[in-house]
């Protein structure tokens, strides 16, 4: 074949086609099969009963209730910690200074630590030193350590994507570095903030093995913070490896888990949105 | 004490300006030195001279942003009026507000027009609506924006044109009341069009501000300056080569070189 069509496809392209494809193929794969077995199980029963015999029956309200506890510890405490992070790294701290090079690297190396240590960690930590044992309180907090890293750095990112001219322009007119920071620099590094929210709570949602060693497995409604509480990544690995049988509930449940990250993802965008245009406004 | 002599607003008689030996260091480089000038009330003062020579490093002592620099020094002393600037103990937030500063990149705020001018009023302490919705009324009629953009106040103003917000930029800082105002080439971002618009304004301005401009347009600094200020690079420091009335410096130079540069041989 001496020439080339216009419409003959080089092989690089392809390549590079083939592998973005079958990414999305794997991912539409995963999302399918989820789909297809989860979907029947579903129903407001499954998500407002107890779950009964070890989870082959019954519904995932006491698990919806604890993850959602979990996150909630989680945000809780990550949220203000990271934010205040990133501002002292990128608003008090130069990119060359030995202690923001020093406080970078180490969050570098804690974001590649796996969870499993994490777990650990908070058992050693939360459940046995400060005696807070298996609860939804050890798992909270031992999520808020995994992800503070992804939050503060992206949190930093944010805040250093905010051009230099705001905060000459903020300092010329005689505004004080609080005032800056708060009014005029925090709602332009929203956007970089909600970035790292969503990958922060993409992590924390769906983490296990850090859950296993200090919020526990109990799949009981928690009545407190104290109480040990079974999360949702949990009850899906606990129906697939421990239960035989449990198999329809456990895709039912990643369903649910699916669909959580789905709405908190939107939610965080939206909510971020609303209130951008409230600070353009008002 | 040197607080409360900063931040009384007179506008009876606007402040002159003077600088002594004035000296500014990045780190051992100097940026300029011994730059002594003085800058006279009400008048525009217009800094001219090639890239690099010092004059926007020069204009952004006279309000001390050079603070917000690491590793800058300034040495010499800089008067607004008969008070030292260049002392720990003047507070440089109430010196930024009596001289503002024009970027020469036009900076608005991502926030709608009316905050824009709202935000600063507010956290210098005017808070009442009415106050306000006046206060910015007649900044925008002042820099002749106010037409343009009445009926769309609360949209963002990064949808402006590059001259609509660089007077926008220049209503902000107006707004405030300050004395003096520092304008660092404020026009060389802008379309000739839009420039001429922001060039009247500040001409508008003599008589009501003291002014000084950083300006690379000779015809401008020639237009608008009452008095002007040559700066050269020597020996890879900033220097001050004459000073005078615009007359003077653009018709009957004392230096070779001012004459050289006015009349576009050098530079």
């Amino acid at each position: 074949m001496g020439e080339k069509s216009k419409n003959q496809i080089s092989l690089p392209t392809f390549i590079v086609w083939a592998i973005a494809l079958s990414v999305t193929a794997v991912f539409c794969w995963i999302l399918g099969d989820i789909l297809w077995h989860g979907v029947g199980q579903l129903s407001w029963e499954f998500l407002t009963t107890e779950p009964r015999n070890a989870g082959r029956e019954g519904g995932i309200a006491p698990i919806l209730i604890s993850t959602c506890l979990i996150l909630a510890v989680c945000l809780a405490v990550s949220l203000p910690l990271s934010v205040g992070t990133a501002v002292l790294l990128a608003e008090f701290t130069t990119t060359e200074s030995r202690f923001g090079r020093l406080v970078r690297r180490s969050l570098d190396v804690l974001a590649g630590v796996p969870s499993i240590v994490f777990g650990l960690f908070g058992n050693a930590f939360f459940s046995i030193k400060l005696g807070l044992g298996f609860s939804i309180l050890s798992g909270g907090l031992t999520l808020a350590c995994m992800v503070l890293p992804i939050l503060i750095r992206s949190a930093e990112e944010g805040f250093r994507a905010v051009p230099t001219e705001y905060r000459l322009g903020a300092a010329a007119l005689g505004l004080s570095r609080t005032t800056t920071l708060w009014k005029l620099l925090l709602p332009a590094a929203t956007p970089g903030l909600v970035v790292g929210l969503v990958l922060g709570i993409g992590r924390a949602i769906a983490e296990t093995a850090a859950l296993i060693f200090t919020s526990g497995y109990v799949d009981r409604m928690p009545e407190s913070l104290l109480d040990s509480g079974r999360s949702l990544s949990i009850h899906i690995f606990d129906l697939s490896m421990n239960v035989a049988g449990g198999d329809a509930n456990a895709y039912a449940s990643a369903l649910v888990l699916l669909i959580l990250l789905l709405l908190v993802n939107g939610m965080a965008t939206w909510i971020a949105q609303f209130w951008l245009a409230r600070r353009i406004k008002s | 004490m040197k607080k409360s002599q900063l931040t009384q607003n007179s506008r009876l008689s606007l402040p002159s300006m003077q600088t002594e030996r004035l000296s500014l260091y990045y780190g051992k480089k100097a940026a300029f030195t011994d730059v002594t000038m003085p800058i006279y009330s009400g008048k525009i003062t217009a800094l001219i001279g090639p890239s690099g020579c010092g004059k926007t490093s020069f204009l952004s002592c006279l309000n001390r942003l050079t603070d917000l620099i690491p590793h800058t020094k300034v040495v010499g002393s800089i008067r607004l009026d008969a008070v030292e600037i260049l002392n720990n103990r003047v507070d440089a937030i109430a010196l930024r507000r009596r001289v503002g500063t024009i970027f020469q990149k036009p900076n608005p705020f991502p926030f709608s027009i009316w905050k824009n001018l709202a935000f600063p009023l507010k956290e210098h302490g005017i808070k009442k609506r009415e106050q306000l919705d006046r206060l910015i009324e007649t900044t925008l009629q002042d820099v002749g924006l106010w037409s343009e953009v009445k009926d769309r106040l609360h949209t963002s103003a990064l949808f402006l044109s590059g001259g609509q917000k660089q007077r926008l930029c220049i209503a902000r800082a107006l707004v405030l009341q300050p004395e003096v105002l520092l304008l660092d080439e404020p026009c060389s971002a802008l379309d000739p069009i839009s420039s001429g618009v922001v060039e009247d304004l500040i001409a508008s301005l003599r008589g009501r501000y003291t002014v000084v401009i950083v300006t690379h347009n000779l015809a401008q600094a020639r237009r608008i300056g009452d008095y002007a200020a040559l700066f050269w690079v020597r020996a890879e420091v900033g220097r001050l080569i004459e000073y005078g009335t615009v007359e003077q410096i653009f018709t009957a130079p004392q230096q070779d070189l001012t004459a050289a540069y006015v009349n576009g041989i050098r530079g």
